[in-house]
Order: structure tokens, then C-alpha cells, then sequence
């Protein structure tokens, strides 16, 4: 039986869960076409076999490596691919899954679809934003496997009851080192990865005022903080948190814009988002054409309140 | 050190794009340097200086249009610039680029290769790591912060929640984040001396697309939202009409 190879990711011996969002899109493909579903731990890594089951792989394969290395990452994931005759290979599509997608392909000598939103499971076609989000193609791998990285937020788990069968590789030198990991400060998740992100521009008018942002996020656990790009070019907040296409592509089930006119380069970079909110004083700002619930007033006076009904 | 800074011509940031035929229509757009290609430009100038001596070469996958862009790499103050030239480039999709690039680079001697994180428009993500693995040369991506002494290399970069310090040895490849630098402008004297500098052009084949476009199509549109009086109608609304909260 061919199977579908899910490379989860994992950080300092902890499960990232956005990959199990990929071990389900793995076992919707598995399922429409007759394969088994291996999710491959590329370093060792303190994983349950009861929750990478449940989310849809048959077998967990761990890799002994003490290395983060994504050389060594993709050489192994290429390795196993080649031994358990893979047909398709999936990753989260995460700064470390955008790392080692396309060594992957390059061992294999063949193409990935990144940042994939969607899959047809019977056609293997991939639906993915190109220009920031402006549009959207629909893509088929030209090789003998299929690569492809998916968006987080676009999938879910499987979740079934199983319990994957547990077998431990050898992995592969590493070229590159890692050699230091730092947890950055504050406990908020990424934007890349929050399910509710909370952004401000210009309108917050000052770097003081993002205290009323905070608190805003505070008041909804899971919550990541955004900014648009004026915010982060004027220094203000750091790029990790820079929304648009200059920096991240977010797609939430909630994307609250606070005092964000909506540029096209920020629009392309959110309008995915499942349920958009904007704040803003301008009635004729554009973000306003894309929301789907707005509030027109001074973004400084309305934060407290909706923190003060959020918390009620 | 001798250095590859990588350019693509892309459509601009600012542009609308236009779909016609299930096809993407870019005839219409102003085309720039791909923003994050500006960063991998300047770095090197810079490790170029820090190394006190070398060349930067400054290299774009494109069809002659992309001579423009080359033109302004050497403005900003690159030593050389190379055009591998193919009039269908801009459909190779990033596992061919690399496969392109690498064939024809692998010959030459580098000892870092610089490339922008992703090329914005297509947004693979994947020239600079396929490039680097197609040669055996370690690849660290998304860097925000560069060091190279004595040949080897420290870089660091953002992931979702932490900061990653990678090392690695030269020859290697980068791929650059917005923050790594400030790219320069190009002066007025830059680009009197850009005239004279030297542009090879190589013809170069593309083989069969790794990455099949079938059809593009705009962003599904969005239902019509609606304004809400205040914060107590929005808290309400999204949680008993949208459900997410």
C-alpha cells in the first residue's frame, strides 16, 4: 500500500500543533485514494501516539536526532519518503515548514505546491493565495510525489480514536546547526497561527495606546496581536507582528482591525480571515468594504469598551 | 568573498492584479525588485565591506525586461550583474527556478549565496533552500540578522513564538527577512557608474514545470458585513451570530 508521508514539526521535544492540521488533511487523501497515513517526527521529540492517531496517522515514525536542523530534517523526510514509496509528502506551512518543503522536493528531484489552502483529495489539485492573497491558483505537482505545505487554519485533525503505531529511525548529519532556540517574551501565539488576531494601525495614533490592544487580547484567550505595515515601518511594534504582504499572511476565524484603513497590500494579507471586525473612524475607509461587522468612531475611545463588554 | 545576491522582477506590492482568462494578468502592473531581493542586495554590499574585499554579483532568472532591475542592483553599488535569460521565466515555478539557478551557478565559484525569503506574486517561498540543497551547501532562511568571521556563519531568524541562532559554514546560502537591513538607495553618482559596469546575459533552458497552474481565480467575494452602533453590539454579534468568540 503506497502511503502519504505528514512531516510533523516539532520545538525542543514539544509537538507544534499546527501540523496536525496536515495529518488530517493526510487522512482525507488517504482515505479518497486507498493509503496509509506515516507522520515522520524528524528529531526526537516527546509525542503522544494517541493524539498523532487521532488527528489521522497510522504510524508515528520518530527520528533519533538532537539536531533541529532542517537540512538533516528534510535529508531524513526524503530518506523515508524514498523507503516507504510515498506518494505525497505534507507539511504545515510554518517558517520551519517553508524551510524544509523545498529541500524535500529537491531530494526527491520533484515540485511542491506551498502554501496550499485547499486540496481536491480525488484530483490532487491544491487551491493557493498567490500575490499576497490577491488571488487565488489552482496547482498540480508535475513529479512522481506530490509536496505540498498547507496554510494553518485551512484543515483540521482528524479526530478519530487511534492510537498510531510507534517506530523509531536513524536520522540524517546535519549542515547547518541550530544552536540556540529563544522563546521569545509573552505568552500570545503568533499571528501567523492565532485563530483570533487583533491588529492595529495608524489609528491607534500613538506606540502608548497599545495598552488598549492588549487589553483587548487579554479579554479573549488564544489571541494574537497584529499590526499593519505604517506601524511597523514607523518602528512602533516589531515585524514578526506585521500583517500584509510584506509580512504575514494571516486567515483567523476572527481578524479585529483596529484603526487599519486597509491598504491593499494589508487587505491581501487578511482578507482570508473568517469573520473580519473593523474599527475605524473613517466611514469611507476600505477596510470597511471587507468587514463583517464595523464600528465607525475613534478607535482609543471604543477599545476600553469593547475590552470592558468582552470581559463581562 | 565572492557573493550572488539574487533579484527577481516582480509585480509591485501596490498593484491590483487583474485576472483574464482563469490566467494571472500582470500587463497592467508596474514591476519592482522583489522587496525581500532588495534586502539580499544590500547584505551584500555589506558582508562585502565586512570581508574588506570581493565582488557582489548581483544575478536574476528573467527575460530581458529583468535588465532594468539588474541595472538598479548596480546603482545600489553591485560589482557585476548576471541576466539568465528565458523569455517564459516568470512561469517556472520555485523547484524549477532552483533546478535553473542551480545548473547555472554550480560551475562558478561563491562563497554565499543571498536570496530573498520569498518572491512576492508567485509567494512559493523555496528558490534560495532548493538552490542550496541541489548543491549540498547548507541554506538558513527567513534571517534577520547576519555574521560571517573566518567562514563561518551565524544568522538569526523568527519562527512562530522564538528566535533561532543557526551556524553554519561557508559556502552557504541565505535567505533574507525584512529587518536583516536597510536597503540603500541608489545614488545619483551609483547610477552614472552602473552604466559602466559589466551585465552577461546567458541563455538559459527551462525544463519541464515541477508546478502546474491549472487556473486563477479572484478571492472568493465576501457577504456584505454591516456597522454596529458600539462595542456591546459587536461582542453580542460575534458571539451569538458569527460564533466566534
Amino acid at each position: 500500500m503506497s502511503s502519504i508521508l505528514v512531516i510533523l514539526e516539532t520545538r525542543q521535544g514539544e509537538l507544534r500543533p499546527s501540523c496536525l492540521e496536515a495529518v488530517g488533511a493526510a487522512r482525507v487523501i488517504a482515505d479518497a485514494n486507498g493509503c496509509a497515513v506515516v507522520a515522520l517526527a524528524t528529531e526526537s521529540a516527546n509525542l503522544d501516539a494517541a493524539v498523532i492517531g487521532a488527528a489521522g496517522a497510522d504510524q508515528l515514525m520518530i527520528a533519533a536526532a538532537e539536531s533541529h536542523s532542517a537540512d538533516a530534517a528534510a535529508a531524513t523526510a526524503a530518506r523515508v519518503a524514498k523507503e516507504i514509496s510515498a506518494n505525497t509528502v505534507l507539511l504545515a506551512a510554518t517558517v520551519r515548514g517553508r524551510d524544509i518543503t523545498p529541500r524535500i522536493a529537491a531530494l526527491l528531484d520533484t515540485g511542491f505546491a506551498p502554501d496550499c489552502t485547499a486540496v481536491d483529495a480525488n484530483t490532487m489539485v491544491f487551491t493557493r493565495p498567490i500575490c499576497g492573497g490577491k488571488a487565488f491558483s489552482n496547482v498540480k505537482v508535475n513529479g512522481d510525489v506530490v509536496v505540498a505545505s498547507l496554510r494553518p487554519n485551512f484543515f483540521d485533525a482528524a479526530g478519530r480514536e487511534h492510537t498510531a503505531e510507534v517506530s523509531e529511525i536513524t536520522s540524517e548529519v546535519a549542515k547547518a546547526q541550530v544552536i540556540e532556540v529563544a522563546a521569545q517574551s509573552g505568552e500570545r501565539p503568533d499571528v501567523a497561527e492565532a485563530s483570533i488576531v487583533i491588529s492595529g494601525g495608524r489609528g491607534m495614533e500613538s506606540p502608548d495606546n497599545w495598552h488598549l490592544l492588549e487589553k483587548v487580547a487579554d479579554a479573549i484567550p488564544g489571541s494574537g496581536l497584529g499590526a499593519s505595515r505604517a506601524i511597523v515601518d514607523s518602528g512602533w511594534r516589531p515585524h514578526s507582528e506585521q500583517v500584509g504582504q510584506t509580512g504575514k499572511t494571516v486567515s483567523p476565524e476572527l481578524y479585529i482591525a483596529v484603526g487599519i484603513s486597509g491598504a491593499i497590500q494589508h487587505l491581501a494579507g487578511m482578507s482570508s480571515s473568517k469573520v473580519i471586525v473593523a474599527i475605524n473612524k473613517d466611514a469611507d475607509a476600505p477596510i470597511f468594504k471587507h468587514a463583517t461587522y464595523g464600528i465607525v468612531g475613534n478607535a482609543l475611545e471604543i477599545l476600553p469598551e469593547l475590552a470592558a463588554e468582552l470581559e463581562k | 568573498m565572492e557573493i550572488f545576491s539574487f533579484v527577481k522582477r516582480v509585480p509591485s506590492t501596490t498593484a491590483n492584479v487583474e485576472i483574464k482568462d482563469q490566467q494571472l494578468d500582470t500587463s497592467g502592473c508596474e514591476f519592482e525588485i522583489n522587496p525581500y531581493d532588495r534586502f539580499a542586495v544590500e547584505e551584500g554590499l555589506r558582508q562585502k565591506e565586512a570581508a574588506g574585499g570581493g565582488n557582489v554579483t548581483a544575478i536574476s532568472f528573467g527575460d530581458d525586461a529583468a535588465q532594468k532591475e539588474l541595472r538598479t542592483t548596480l546603482a545600489m553599488g553591485a560589482d557585476a550583474a548576471l541576466l539568465l535569460k528565458n523569455d517564459a521565466a516568470d512561469s517556472a515555478d520555485a523547484a524549477t527556478t532552483a533546478k535553473v539557478i542551480a545548473a547555472a551557478i554550480g560551475e562558478r565559484s561563491f562563497d554565499l549565496l543571498l536570496f530573498g525569503k520569498q518572491a512576492v506574486g508567485h509567494d512559493q517561498h523555496g528558490v534560495g533552500a532548493g538552490v542550496a540543497t541541489r548543491l549540498g551547501i547548507p541554506c538558513i532562511t527567513e534571517v534577520i540578522s547576519l555574521s560571517i568571521s573566518d567562514g563561518q556563519v551565524t544568522a538569526q531568524r523568527g519562527v512562530e513564538g522564538a528566535l533561532e541562532t543557526i551556524a553554519a559554514s561557508l559556502p552557504c546560502a541565505i535567505t533574507c527577512q525584512k529587518g536583516l537591513n536597510e536597503p540603500r538607495l541608489a545614488s545619483l553618482k551609483g547610477i552614472m557608474a552602473a552604466k559602466k559596469k559589466p551585465l552577461e546575459s546567458v541563455e538559459v533552458e527551462i525544463p519541464a514545470l515541477a508546478l502546474i497552474v491549472e487556473s486563477t481565480q479572484p478571492p472568493a467575494s465576501r457577504p456584505a458585513g454591516r456597522i454596529v452602533n458600539n462595542a456591546a453590539e459587536l461582542v453580542d454579534a460575534l458571539r451569538n451570530e458569527a460564533k466566534v468568540l
